[in-house]
């Protein structure tokens, strides 16, 4: 039995157009299907961020959504946020200065909850940033950082460049 | 782990999920945000043969403020309560209760019927819809609409009274009108944003004198759904509420549950943890109505 359907999406604003299995997950869809691994897979159960994207400009857990769920909406990935190729946004800068990062595996699910942060309040506070990053793990860092990091960012210019 | 294979369907409007759900007889499940459904199906705790996606019915993505009371579409996703001024305005305790549920990520797909359709025995929303008397609606292609009181819709961790064939459509949540009102909600897990080992939950009001006018409490996490106490309740109308009356409460109410025991707690433990935490929403939320009146 196929139960293939139909999904089309703009993904880091280009628009595909797929058929998937239903059962197939948004994290599945981003990494299997149109080879973008930037965005990881950690928990596959809600709990640890590694694979949070944007939807519609809304931070979500793409191993909680079905992909054709996602159906004519907007992801943004990691691979998304940078303004152009061969630059970074002020927020992954950032997080290069700030040494936001060890391994990089939590990277990508905290620079989407970080970006949607910025996005919504680009003067947080560090109770803000700490509240934005509460739903995504880490091993390395030990989060300060990583808060040190977007706090930094938004001392450099209009961190909202990075969308 | 991934899903087991299934048939996927979008329902235009409530008539068409209703259909669906009657003609699958029980082999198909509904998916509004998919918070708790997708992994689920992800660890195959579920395999529902047809999923039918009401995610996307703006009818059910309605709301309404009355004087008396709010009706909150079931697909209404938890974060566009959060960030509705109104509606943490009219509902302060649902408002307080959002901040525990689940992370921001989550927030931002789940919606309030499906984490009260889901039971959980230790979520939020069930214990704020129980401490405030809220109404479900229940809808079926053939029996139409029922209304049913959150009293009646908890009847086990995870099972409710819907049928097989039912949808949650909405939910009506009481307003509390006047001076003196106040609420709390406090829970404890591991980290933030964990499932809770025990909640405790309140709303009250107070006349000038602090004497208790209207109350309702529960704890959730510490049996198998959460529990209120309005025979206690009641009995407090016309005290008022000191250190001692209000341990003395929480311990009462928390004999009354019968918590599990698992890896993160026991059920002591979560005994404990319940009675302390009631005792600290009790006297905050009564400071706090107190206190109200001292500004006027």
């Amino acid at each position: 039995m196929n139960f293939k359907k139909t999904i089309q999406l703009v993904v880091n604003g280009a628009a595909v157009q797929r058929d998937v299995e239903p059962r197939t997950t948004l994290l599945d869809f981003l990494r299997e299907d149109l080879g973008l691994s930037g965005t990881h897979m950690g928990c596959e159960h809600g709990v640890c961020g590694a694979c949070a994207v944007l939807l519609d400009d809304a931070p979500v857990r793409s191993c909680c959504i079905f992909a054709v769920q996602a159906d004519d909406q907007r992801v943004t990935t990691v691979e998304g946020l940078a303004p152009k190729r061969g630059q970074m946004s002020k927020l992954q800068d950032a997080f290069c200065e700030k040494h936001g990062l060890q391994c990089g595996y939590c990277t990508p699910g905290m620079l989407i909850a970080c970006t949607a942060l910025l996005a919504q309040h680009p003067q947080p506070t560090e109770a803000q940033v700490r509240d934005a990053i509460s739903g995504n793990l880490c091993r390395c860092t030990g989060y300060q950082q990583i808060v040190d990091a977007v706090m930094y960012a938004t001392t450099q210019g209009d961190a909202r460049e990075s969308i | 782990m991934k899903a087991a294979p299934f048939d996927y369907v979008r329902a235009n409007h409530v008539q068409h999920a209703l259909e669906l759900l009657s003609q699958w007889a029980g082999e198909a499940k509904l998916i509004a945000g998919g918070q708790s459904m997708v992994p689920m199906m992800a660890m195959r705790l579920a395999r529902p043969v047809c999923l039918v996606d009401i995610d996307r019915i703006s009818e059910l993505k309605q709301f309404q403020l009355h004087s008396e009371h709010v009706t909150l579409g079931a697909g209404v996703r938890q974060s566009s309560v959060e960030n509705s001024a109104e509606l943490c305005k009219a509902l302060p305790l649902v408002a307080q209760a959002l901040h525990w549920v689940g992370h921001q990520q989550t927030r931002n797909r789940g919606t309030v019927g499906g984490s009260l359709s889901y039971a959980d025995p230790s979520a939020e929303l069930p214990l704020a819809s129980l401490v405030l008397g809220a109404n479900m609606q229940l809808e079926s292609a053939s029996g139409g609409v029922r209304s049913v009181l959150a009293s009646d819709f908890f009847l086990g961790p995870m099972f409710t009274a819907l049928a097989e064939d039912e949808c949650l459509t909405s939910i009506d949540w009481p307003v509390w009108q006047g001076a003196g009102i106040s609420s709390c909600f406090e829970e404890t897990a591991i980290r933030h944003g964990d499932f809770a080992m025990a909640s405790a939950a309140c709303q009250l009001q107070v006349d000038a004198h602090g004497k208790f006018t209207r109350l309702s409490f529960g704890v959730g996490g510490v049996d198998g759904t959460p529990l209120v106490f309005s025979d206690l309740a009641v009995q407090m109308h016309g005290q008022s509420l000191n250190e001692e009356a209000a341990r003395e409460l929480a311990h009462l109410a928390v004999s009354r549950s019968h918590p599990g025991t698992d890896i993160h707690a026991n059920a002591d433990y979560r005994k404990h943890l319940a009675a302390v935490l009631l005792h600290r929403v009790l006297l905050k939320a009564y400071q706090s109505a107190c206190k109200s009146f001292i500004t006027h």
